[in-house]
């Protein structure tokens, strides 16, 4: 029954590529999502997946665990129409927020519409203490595993730069933006000269201060966005298609 | 912040060169511009490794590119193990503008991630507790 689905879904899959390389001659553009880890990376790769391609499918698994993706993921052809978000978001928008969400529809033309590749990478670190993964309730054999699992995920995402059209640097904005390694990755995109947006996540909470992130690096375009609660996604989408073309 | 304190004294006795010097301090070196700049980058990264793998605190006048700290943390992670949990890296973000195409930093500190911890960072001051228990 699970092998019927999964066939189902490759069709499906197959399917969709081949209309897309159909009317979509140019390269997709590869866009990574990259960031410390517990950003909210992968809750942004689902959302991005949910909104344009399928309600139901995940790129990966988001836990409040550190270091929970540790292999990097790929979803290939992923259409960014802006035009269709419309009709997408407005599930979202059930939820009826206090604020004016309303979309404002403005004829772009074929530049509305953007393909990606979308990148879900490890949460970049400079150190990785398996220690850290006990107070999450982990076995100590299960943390040691994860820690090495974790090293190997960072290098990982560190190799994949090499592959990546854009990226889409994420922050947390409850926390302290200015470490080195967000400057360490700011600074290689910049001296490779690949586009980078970064996007202030989380701002759903109380304690969130997306203006600390715009502070610190006042240089780069920041869109402040929660990826868990769909707040403010628009802004990034249309900064992406104008961005990452 | 946790993990920094936690570990931070169990690890002393490890490096084979510096033992003796566990309880009664740190050792930092202090790299000049010149030295910095009579390395190769492997070379540079393999002797600030080393260092702060044996518990020192490097500092590196001219600092590292950002292509250096990226090499860097690649290197670091191959090695992170039990007992080497990583590194703290530190420093004055590079200077803006046509004739800073390498977009150099002006200072890099790198220490064990085990006993340096950076509380306070941005464009010219950097401040780091450095604990010796
Ligand atoms: N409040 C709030 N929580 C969020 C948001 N985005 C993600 N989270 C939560 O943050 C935690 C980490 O999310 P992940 O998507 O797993 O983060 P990640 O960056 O992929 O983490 P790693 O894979 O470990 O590097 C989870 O508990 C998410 O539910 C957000 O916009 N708001
Ligand atoms: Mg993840």
């Amino acid at each position: 029954m699970e092998m019927s689905v999964r066939k189902r879904k490759r069709m499906r899959w197959a399917l969709s590529k081949l209309i897309t390389a159909l009317f979509f001659r140019k390269k997709a553009v590869k866009i990574g999502i990259y960031g410390p880890p517990n950003a909210g990376k992968t809750t942004l790769a689902n959302r991005i997946i949910h909104t344009f391609v399928d309600n139901n499918e995940d790129m990966g698994v988001a836990t409040e665990i550190p270091h929970e993706t540790r292999r990097v993921i790929k979803r290939e052809g992923v259409l960014i129409d802006l035009r269709r978000r419309i009709m997408n978001s407005n599930r979202d928008r059930n939820r009826d927020r206090d604020r004016d969400r309303d979309y404002d529809p403005r004829p772009r033309g074929s530049r509305a519409k953007l393909m990606l590749d979308v990148v879900d990478t490890p949460g970049l670190a400079t150190k990785i203490d398996f220690r850290d993964f006990m107070a999450y309730g982990l076995e100590e054999d299960e943390a040691k595993r994860r820690a090495k699992e974790a090293t190997e995920g960072v290098i990982e995402a560190i190799k994949w730069l090499d592959d990546i059209d854009g990226v889409i640097l994420l922050m947390d904005s409850t926390e302290d933006p200015y470490t080195q390694t967000n400057v360490v990755i700011i600074g290689n995109m910049e001296a490779r000269g690949i586009p980078i947006i970064i996007a202030a996540n989380k701002i759903d909470l109380p304690d969130a201060t997306p203006q600390r992130i715009k502070n610190a690096f006042p240089q780069h375009r920041v869109v402040p966005v929660s990826a868990l609660k769909g707040d403010n996604m628009e802004e990034l989408y249309e900064e992406m298609a104008k961005v990452f073309r | 912040m946790k993990k920094w304190q936690r570990s931070s004294g169990e690890e002393e006795g490890e490096g084979k060169v510096k033992g003796s010097e566990a309880s009664t301090g740190i050792e930092m070196n202090v790299v000049s511009r010149d030295k910095v700049e009579s390395m190769g980058s492997m070379e540079k990264l393999r002797f600030i490794l080393d260092g702060v793998k044996s518990g020192n605190i490097v500092v590196l006048e001219g600092g590292l590119t950002a292509e250096e700290q990226m090499k860097l943390i690649e290197l670091t992670m191959l090695e992170v193990d039990e007992s080497f949990t990583g590194i703290e890296i530190s420093g004055y973000p590079a200077k803006r503008g046509l004739l800073n195409l390498r977009r150099k930093t002006r200072l890099t500190i790198i220490g064990p991630a085990a006993k340096m911890k950076t509380i306070r960072k941005d464009k010219d001051l950097i401040s780091a507790i450095i604990s010796t228990t």
